[in-house]
C-alpha cells in the first residue's frame, strides 16, 4: 500500500529515498553528455549533440542558452523541462535587475534555479524536472563561476564538471587533466573541454557544440568551423606526442 | 473632519561630499498646532551602512523604514553581503509604490556606503525616487535648501560639513513653525555611519546671533 504509492508521487519510502527524484536522475544520466569548465579569465561549456536527422534544421535545438549577458548554462537531461527552467531563471535574471539594480551573481540565480527544482519535489501532483544543469559566467567582481545542479534541488561550486550519459567517465579525465598549466590561458581552457568531450563523444568535432564566456564581454558559441580547427589543433598534438614517445623508445 | 496627522512639520536634509554623507534632522512631532513630541528621532538606524529619514506621518515613516530593515536583513543573510544603497531604496519605493493613492504619508531619504561609495536616494509615498547629492524635505526644505545652497562645496571638510548641516536645521526651525527641538545629526563613512550630536536649535540660534555682532 504505502510502499507502491510513493514511487508515483514525491513521498519518502519507508527506508528514506525519493524514488521520483531518483528517477529524475536517472533520466539526467540518460541524456547527452556536457561539460563545464571554469578557467581564469573564462568559463567554457561543452555539449555533445546528437546526430541531427538529414531533414533537420541544424541549430533549432541549442543545449547551450544565455541566461543574461553574463551568464548561461547547458543542461543534460529532458529538453523539454530545460526549456521551463530556462525561460523562469532568464525572466529571474531580468527581475533581479529591475528590484536590485544590479545584475544576478551565477550563485544567485544557480540558488533560484535549484529553489525552484526542490519546489518540485515537495509539491502535490507535480513531477521533479528531469534536468541537470551547469551554470557558468562572472560575476560583478570579475570573479568566473561554474555551479551545477540537479533534480533534487542541490547545488555546488566546481572547478571542472560534467553531467549526462558518460559523466564519470568525462569527470575522471578532468580530475586527471585539470592543472594549473592547463586552464593558464583561454586558448588551453577550450581546448581541455574538447579534450574532455572527445574522450566520450563518437566521430569527433562534428558532435560537438562549444561556447565561452569571457570577463565583461558576452556568450559566444563556436561555429562548426572553429570547433573543427580545434579538434584538428588537439588531433596533432595528440600525434606529436605520439611520436616523440615512439623516439624516446 | 479632524484627523491626526504626526510629524507632517518637519525639517531633514542630507548631502555627499568629499568626506562621505551628512544627515541632519529636527526633532519636532506636531498634531497641528500641538507639539507631541519635543525629541523625536527622524533617523532610523537600518543597519551600520544604512540611514534612513523620516518626514510626514510619522506612524506611516516608522513601519515602511522598519519593515524595510528587515528586508535589508533578509537580504544579508540571504545573498552573504550587504544590500546597496540602490537596492534598499528601490525596495522602499516598490512598497511604497503599491499604495499609491491610498494615503501613504512618507518622504525619506536613504542614505549609506557600499561597494559603488557613497549613496542617497530621495524616496517617497508618490513612488518618486531620485538619486543626487543633496536632499531636503518636510515643511521646511525650502529655508533648508537656502542655507544648503549658500554654504555648500563638495569639498568642505568635515567640521564645515557639520557647521552646515546645523545651520540649515537651525535657521529652517527658525522660521518654520513645524520644525524645532534639537538637530539630530548622522555622519556616514566609508566603515559606516557616526552619531555626530544632538545640539539644541535655540543654543545654535543665540550663538549665531552672538557671532553677528
Amino acid at each position: 500500500m504505502a510502499t507502491r504509492y510513493d514511487r508515483a508521487i514525491t513521498v519518502f519510502s519507508p527506508d528514506g529515498h525519493l524514488f521520483q527524484v531518483e528517477y529524475a536522475q536517472e533520466a539526467v544520466k540518460k541524456g547527452s553528455t556536457a561539460v563545464g569548465i571554469r578557467g581564469l579569465d573564462i568559463v567554457v561549456l561543452g555539449v555533445e549533440k546528437k546526430s541531427v536527422a538529414k531533414l533537420q534544421e541544424e541549430r533549432t535545438v541549442r543545449k547551450i542558452c544565455a541566461l543574461d549577458d553574463h551568464v548561461c548554462m547547458a543542461f543534460a537531461g529532458l529538453t523539454a523541462d530545460a526549456r521551463i527552467v530556462i525561460n523562469r531563471a532568464r525572466v529571474e535574471c531580468q527581475s533581479h535587475k529591475l528590484t536590485v539594480e544590479d545584475p544576478v551573481t551565477v550563485e544567485y540565480i544557480t540558488r533560484y534555479i535549484a529553489t525552484l527544482k526542490q519546489r518540485y519535489t515537495q509539491s502535490n501532483g507535480r513531477r521533479p524536472f528531469g534536468i541537470s544543469a551547469l551554470i557558468v559566467g562572472f560575476d560583478d567582481d570579475g570573479s568566473p563561476r561554474l555551479y551545477q545542479t540537479d533534480p533534487s534541488g542541490t547545488y555546488h561550486s566546481w572547478k571542472a564538471n560534467a553531467i549526462g550519459r558518460n559523466a564519470k567517465a568525462v569527470r575522471e579525465f578532468l580530475e586527471k587533466n585539470y592543472k594549473e598549466e592547463a586552464i593558464a590561458t583561454d586558448r588551453e581552457t577550450i581546448k581541455l573541454a574538447v579534450r574532455a568531450l572527445l574522450e566520450v563523444v563518437q566521430s569527433g568535432g562534428k558532435n560537438i557544440e562549444l561556447a565561452i564566456i569571457r570577463r565583461n564581454q558576452p556568450l559566444q558559441i563556436f561555429s562548426a568551423k572553429d570547433i573543427e580547427s580545434q579538434v584538428a589543433e588537439i588531433e596533432k598534438e595528440k600525434e606529436e606526442s605520439e611520436k616523440k614517445k615512439k623516439k624516446s623508445i | 473632519a479632524g484627523r491626526i496627522q504626526l510629524l507632517h512639520g518637519t525639517t531633514t536634509l542630507a548631502f555627499k561630499f568629499r568626506h562621505g554623507v551628512v544627515v541632519a534632522t529636527d526633532s519636532r512631532a506636531s498634531s497641528g498646532s500641538y507639539i507631541s513630541t519635543l525629541q523625536f528621532n527622524k533617523v532610523i538606524e537600518i543597519n551600520p551602512y544604512l540611514l534612513g529619514t523620516m518626514s510626514g506621518s510619522a506612524a506611516d515613516c516608522q513601519y515602511w523604514e522598519r519593515l524595510l530593515a528587515k528586508h535589508c536583513r533578509l537580504y544579508a543573510l540571504r545573498n552573504n553581503e550587504r544590500i546597496s544603497v540602490s537596492a534598499a531604496s528601490k525596495l522602499l519605493a516598490n512598497m511604497l509604490g503599491e499604495y499609491r493613492g491610498m494615503g501613504l504619508s512618507v518622504g525619506s531619504m536613504i542614505c549609506g556606503w557600499d561597494k559603488k561609495g557613497p549613496g542617497l536616494y530621495y524616496v517617497d509615498d508618490n513612488g518618486t525616487r531620485l538619486s543626487g547629492p543633496m536632499f531636503s524635505t518636510g515643511s521646511g526644505n525650502t529655508y533648508a535648501y537656502g542655507v544648503l545652497d549658500s554654504g555648500y562645496r563638495p569639498d568642505l571638510t568635515v567640521e564645515e560639513a557639520y557647521a552646515l548641516g546645523r545651520r540649515a536645521i537651525a535657521y529652517a526651525t527658525h522660521r518654520d513653525a513645524y520644525s524645532g527641538g534639537v538637530v539630530n545629526m548622522y555622519h556616514m563613512k566609508e566603515d559606516g555611519w557616526i552619531r555626530v550630536g544632538r545640539t539644541d536649535v535655540s543654543d545654535l540660534l543665540h550663538a549665531y546671533t552672538e557671532a553677528k555682532q
